[in-house]
C-alpha cells in the first residue's frame, strides 16, 4: 500500500514536469507584468503561490493596480475562473475510492486547465497521491517563475523585459485559437467578447476594466448558450 | 496591507471556485443552457481579456501586433501553449530591434 503510494506520488510528478516547465515561463511573465504594475516581488510570488492561475491572477494585478473595489475582485475571479468548477465537476466523477474528503480538499486547490487536461487524459480512476505529485510539481514551477521574472524584470534589459509583457496574452491565444477554428460556435462567442472589449476599451471609458471583461464575457457566451447549445456532455469541458 | 486584503480574497475566491465542486457534486448539471454557457464563458473571459489589451501588452504597438500575429498563426496550427507564448515574446523582442 505504501509503496503504491509512493508510486502514483512519482508518476503524478513525472507527469507534471512539461506542466511545470511550461508554467516557468508564463510566470516569468506574470511576475515582470506584476512588478511593472507596482507590486513587490513577495506579492507577486503570495499571488502566484496562493492563485495558481493565470488569467485570473493578470486580472487582479489589474484591479489591484486600478485601485478597484473588493466586490470587483470577487467578481472578476468568479466569473474568470468558474471554469474550474466545470472541471472539479468534471473530474469529481473519476475519483478512486481512496480519495475521501480531506483529499478533495487539498487536491482542489491544484486544479488548473493544464493540470484538468493531463488528469482528464488518464484510463485509471485519479489517485490523491498522483495529483499531489502533479501539482506540486506545477507549482513549484510556477511560483519560481514568478519570483524569477518579478525580480530579474528590473535587471533584464527593458527591450527584452517589456517583450515578455506579451507572454501571457500568447499563451491565451493559444487555448482559445485551436478551439475557435473547430468550432464556428466558439469563433463566434470569441469575436463578440473581443468586439465588445474593444468598445468598452475606446467607447464606454467609464467602465472599469475588471467589469468590462465580466459584462463582455457573460454577454458573448449567453448569446453561445442561446444559438449554440452545447450537444453532448462530454463537450462541456474540453478546453 | 491593502493588498495583503486583495491577495486573500483572490485566493480565497479561486479556491472555493474550485473546492466545491470537486469536493460536493457528484451529478450532472441538467440545464442545457447553463451548461452551454459555462462552456463559452474560458474563451470569451480570454478573448475579452486578450482584445485590445495585448497590442498594449509591449509598450509599442508595432512590436505587439508583430507577436500578436506570430501568436495567432502558432496557435492557428496547433502548436503547444509554451511555443506560442514564447515565440510571440521572441517576435516582439526582434520586431522591436527594427522599430
Amino acid at each position: 500500500m505504501k509503496s503504491s503510494l509512493k508510486s502514483d506520488f512519482i508518476r503524478g510528478i513525472l507527469h507534471g514536469i512539461p506542466i511545470a516547465l511550461g508554467y516557468l515561463s508564463v510566470s516569468f511573465g506574470f511576475g515582470i507584468t506584476a512588478v511593472a504594475s507596482g507590486l513587490s516581488v513577495g506579492e507577486a510570488s503570495a499571488i502566484s503561490a496562493s492563485n495558481v492561475t493565470s488569467a485570473g491572477q493578470a486580472a487582479g494585478v489589474d484591479i489591484i493596480a486600478a485601485g478597484g473595489t473588493i466586490i470587483e475582485m470577487i467578481l472578476v475571479q468568479l466569473t474568470i475562473n468558474i471554469r474550474y468548477s466545470l472541471m472539479g465537476i468534471s473530474l469529481s466523477q473519476k475519483l478512486d475510492k481512496s480519495f475521501t474528503l480531506p483529499h478533495r480538499l487539498i487536491a482542489s486547490f491544484g486544479i488548473t486547465d493544464e493540470i484538468f487536461a493531463v488528469c482528464s487524459a488518464q484510463p485509471k480512476p485519479l489517485t490523491p497521491f498522483y495529483m499531489y505529485g502533479m501539482i506540486l510539481i506545477a507549482i513549484l514551477g510556477w511560483i519560481l517563475g514568478t519570483f524569477l521574472g518579478a525580480s530579474a524584470g528590473q535587471l533584464l534589459p527593458a527591450a527584452i523585459s517589456s517583450a515578455l509583457g506579451i507572454v501571457l496574452y500568447g499563451m491565451f491565444l493559444a487555448i482559445i485559437i485551436p478551439p475557435s477554428r473547430k468550432h464556428k460556435s466558439v469563433l463566434c462567442v470569441v469575436i463578440i467578447a473581443a468586439l465588445a472589449s474593444i468598445l468598452f476599451k475606446y467607447v464606454l471609458t467609464a467602465v472599469s476594466t475588471g467589469f468590462a471583461v465580466i459584462i463582455c464575457a457573460i454577454a458573448a457566451s449567453a448569446v453561445g448558450a442561446l444559438l449554440f447549445p452545447v450537444k453532448d456532455d462530454t463537450e462541456e469541458v474540453n478546453e | 496591507m491593502k493588498t495583503a486584503v486583495y491577495i486573500f480574497v483572490m485566493a480565497a475566491v479561486t479556491y472555493l471556485i474550485r473546492m466545491i465542486p470537486f469536493t460536493f457534486f457528484n451529478k450532472k448539471i441538467k440545464s442545457k443552457f447553463i451548461r452551454s454557457f459555462l462552456y463559452y464563458i474560458p474563451y470569451a473571459v480570454l478573448s475579452a481579456m486578450t482584445i485590445p489589451a495585448i497590442f498594449y501588452s509591449t509598450g509599442n504597438i508595432a512590436t505587439a501586433v508583430i507577436g500578436t500575429l506570430t501568436a495567432v498563426i502558432l496557435a492557428f496550427f496547433n502548436f503547444p501553449l509554451i511555443v506560442v507564448a514564447v515565440a510571440a515574446a521572441l517576435a516582439a523582442f526582434i520586431s522591436g530591434f527594427f522599430m
